[in-house]
């Protein structure tokens, strides 16, 4: 053990720069945030995942996060285990009828200042699951949502792309 | 002698390929029944039609399948669970779905229906609304019982569900799960799907297995229509279906001891399981590989850089995997968790026919690649690895050993690959033909099963994912455990709810 952990001491860092927040993602937020969520919260974020009826697809990209390539954490975001101690809901899937309860239950237990982000194709419109018996079909017809990230599953980078730009706005950057 | 020898049966459907389905009667059905308690046969799929029911099965010995098929004219058919455990769930999805009645049936709750769909039996065809009562959890009874309920909505970043734990001090007395929370209603989509469109769809299944249900998807509708793909189609299709399952092996062994507190390996095998991830990106132009392989073969060549990325790839894992494994076996601290946690009993893994790591820790013989021997593994050479101990431990070496394998597997098919065709044409019409296929996905097999109309339209498509077969096992494999070791157990079976839950 000693030999891995000392090797990972001495080689250089895995994690590659960051990219360039997403253009599109901060022309949507520019009109969503306002300036007092921005004097409160600084530049941290902590994030809850909800699935709401992915393929798993996007949670498997959204755990890539936290790996030594994209390190999340290094930019002051990180997920937490419960919505009352998140800002920022990361929602997947198409919102299966299932889960809509538990998405709004969710939502309501996340403290203000709070913005959704819908992660992946299913998520904004209810992808190739719109129109089925069981899926309501995007997670705006549910809760509101400040950011779209697209992608089926959007790659990693695609993912950090929107949240910084997400960051940048929340704290007063944008 | 052939399974249905034994089944008495009123006739065999001449267009289902490639192994045989027949129509039985009641006494046709009650036979299949006690050969699947006997243990002759074990339970591949159970699922339904608007007016019948299938269940498919395998003889463990000569590894040959055949499908039974009861037609329900009155609505019901002779339950299967009231016999033999294994179909339970699937039994209460035919009749969420299909409104189909199992006759007599001992527990009738629904199962993926939550009383929100805003209209019952959604696959019947019909108008029916169904007598809803609130959802009872099995009773425990005992004085310092108490309950612990979990989700859907989980702590970390894993798909939703319901875990309803009644417990004494620490210890589980019962574990009883909810699933359907991601029902996404995939088999009606499938209906009247262009080839293209259900394959989508099969591709979304269960993320974590794009590759293994495209490659079940293609096989059931080449078996339909009497068809193959090429030779190097199936040998690409072999390199993502190993592909995927290094990546896959590689986040849970990682993860299993990221829930034990070890976040050394997890760091470790994260980094392992991204360079497999960008490998298979540069070599298939997406990282899950969704949507390359279609009917008649592959629907993009490997990138002319995407040798080279597998290779260096391969050295890698070689480089530093070995110095993990080291890491695993011998750190005590890791072991007091693992060994001797969340046993499956070998009876059960037998009864269950549960596939994959769960099954084969626990002494089940069981892997489609060899039992079945489809293209290309039928010209590969490789090693399926059992133990028997069936704890988290043995799940933990089990994918372990299965990631040598695929390392060794994904060299042979570069070395052996040679240029060719990738898709082979596909008829511009067909009468109606039915296809079944299998394939091992990382967490064990998936069936697909469907049936083709006019104009190569999905009139029914039945997907079965493994995890049908061990989310039952978990329940029992935790009984007697402490809560805090759920989540190890939870991820030492890692079953997929998409999948599960359609």
């Amino acid at each position: 053990m000693r030999k891995t952990l000392l090797e990972s001491l001495t080689h250089g860092s895995l994690a590659e720069p960051a990219p360039v927040p997403d253009e599109s993602a901060l022309a949507e937020l520019a009109a969503k945030v306002d300036r007092a969520a921005q004097a409160r919260l600084g530049r941290s974020l902590a994030i809850r995942e909800v699935d709401a009826g992915s393929c798993n697809g996007c949670e498997l990209e959204i755990h890539a996060l936290s790996n030594a390539f994209y390190d999340i954490e290094r930019f002051g975001l990180r997920f937490v285990a419960s919505p009352r101690h998140a800002d920022v809901l990361l929602v997947t899937g198409p919102v299966t009828k299932n889960m809509r309860q538990a998405l709004e239950r969710t939502y309501n237990a996340t403290p203000d200042p709070k913005w959704v982000v819908a992660v992946g194709g299913c998520a904004i419109d209810g992808g190739i699951f719109r129109g089925s018996y069981a899926c309501v079909g995007g997670v705006s017809e549910v809760v509101p949502v400040d950011l779209h990230i697209a992608g089926c599953p959007p790659s990693p980078t695609d993912l950090l792309k929107g949240l910084l730009a997400l960051l940048e706005n929340v704290s007063g950057k944008g | 002698m052939g399974i249905l020898d034994s089944i008495p049966h009123v006739h065999a459907v001449p267009s289902h390929r490639p192994w045989p389905r027949a129509v039985v009667t009641e006494a046709g059905w009650q036979a299949a029944i006690d050969r699947l308690v006997e243990g002759g046969l074990t339970l591949l799929g159970f699922w339904g039609e608007p007016t019948a029911v299938h269940m498919a099965m395998i003889d463990g010995g000569s590894a040959e399948i055949a499908v039974v098929t009861y037609e329900c004219t009155a609505g019901t058919f002779p339950s299967v669970a009231g016999h033999h455990p294994p179909a339970l769930r699937l039994e209460r999805t035919i009749h969420d779905l299909f409104g189909l009645v199992p006759t007599v049936a001992d527990d009738l709750r629904p199962w993926l229906d939550h009383d929100v769909w805003s209209k019952s039996y959604p696959l019947s065809g019909r108008d029916a609304s169904r007598d809803v009562r609130p959802y009872q959890f099995l009773p425990s009874e005992g004085e310092a019982l108490h309950q612990v309920a979990v989700g859907p909505v989980h702590a970390g970043i894993i798909e939703p569900g319901h875990f309803r734990f009644t417990a004494n001090g620490e210890h589980v007395v019962r574990l009883e799960q909810r699933l359907g929370y991601t029902h996404k209603g995939i088999e009606s989509l499938m209906q009247g799907a262009s080839l293209a469109a259900a394959a989508k769809l099969a591709n979304r299944t269960s993320g974590d297995s794009a590759v293994a249900y495209a490659f079940a998807f293609a096989r059931a509708v080449e078996a339909a229509l009497d068809i193959e793909a090429p030779s190097r189609a199936t040998y690409l299709r072999g390199l993502m279906a190993e592909l995927e399952r290094l990546a896959n092996h590689l986040g849970d062994i990682g993860a299993i001891c990221n829930d034990a507190s070890f976040a050394l390996m997890h760091a470790q095998t994260g980094i392992l399981r991204e360079r497999c991830l960008r490998a298979a990106n540069v070599a298939f132009g997406h990282r899950l590989m969704m949507d390359v392989i279609a009917p008649g073969g592959v629907t993009r060549d490997i990138a002319p850089d995407g040798v080279a990325a597998l290779c260096t790839l391969l050295a890698e894992i070689d480089k530093v995997f070995p110095r993990l494994i080291e890491l695993y076996d011998n750190t005590a601290s890791l072991q007091d968790r693992t060994v001797t946690t969340g046993i499956v009993k070998t009876e059960y893994a037998r009864q269950f026919g549960a596939g994959g790591y769960v099954g084969r820790a626990s002494g089940r013989n069981f892997d489609a690649r060899r039992m079945l021997a489809y293209a290309p593994y039928d010209r590969l050479s490789f090693e399926v690895p059992v133990l028997e101990a069936g704890d988290v431990n043995a799940r933990v070496w089990i994918r372990i050993r299965e990631v040598e394998q695929s390392v060794a597997l994904i060299a042979q098919i570069l070395d052996m690959m040679t240029p060719g065709e990738i898709m082979s044409a596909l008829p511009a019409a067909c009468g109606e033909c039915e296809g079944l296929a299998v394939t091992e996905a990382f967490r064990g097999d998936v069936l697909i099963w469907l049936k083709l109309g006019q104009e190569l339209r999905v009139e029914r498509c039945h997907l079965r994912d493994a995890s049908w077969f061990q989310w039952p096992l978990l329940e029992a494999a935790i009984e007697g455990n402490i809560i805090a070791d759920f989540p190890l157990c939870n991820k030492s079976f890692n079953c997929s709810y998409s999948g599960a839950d359609l």
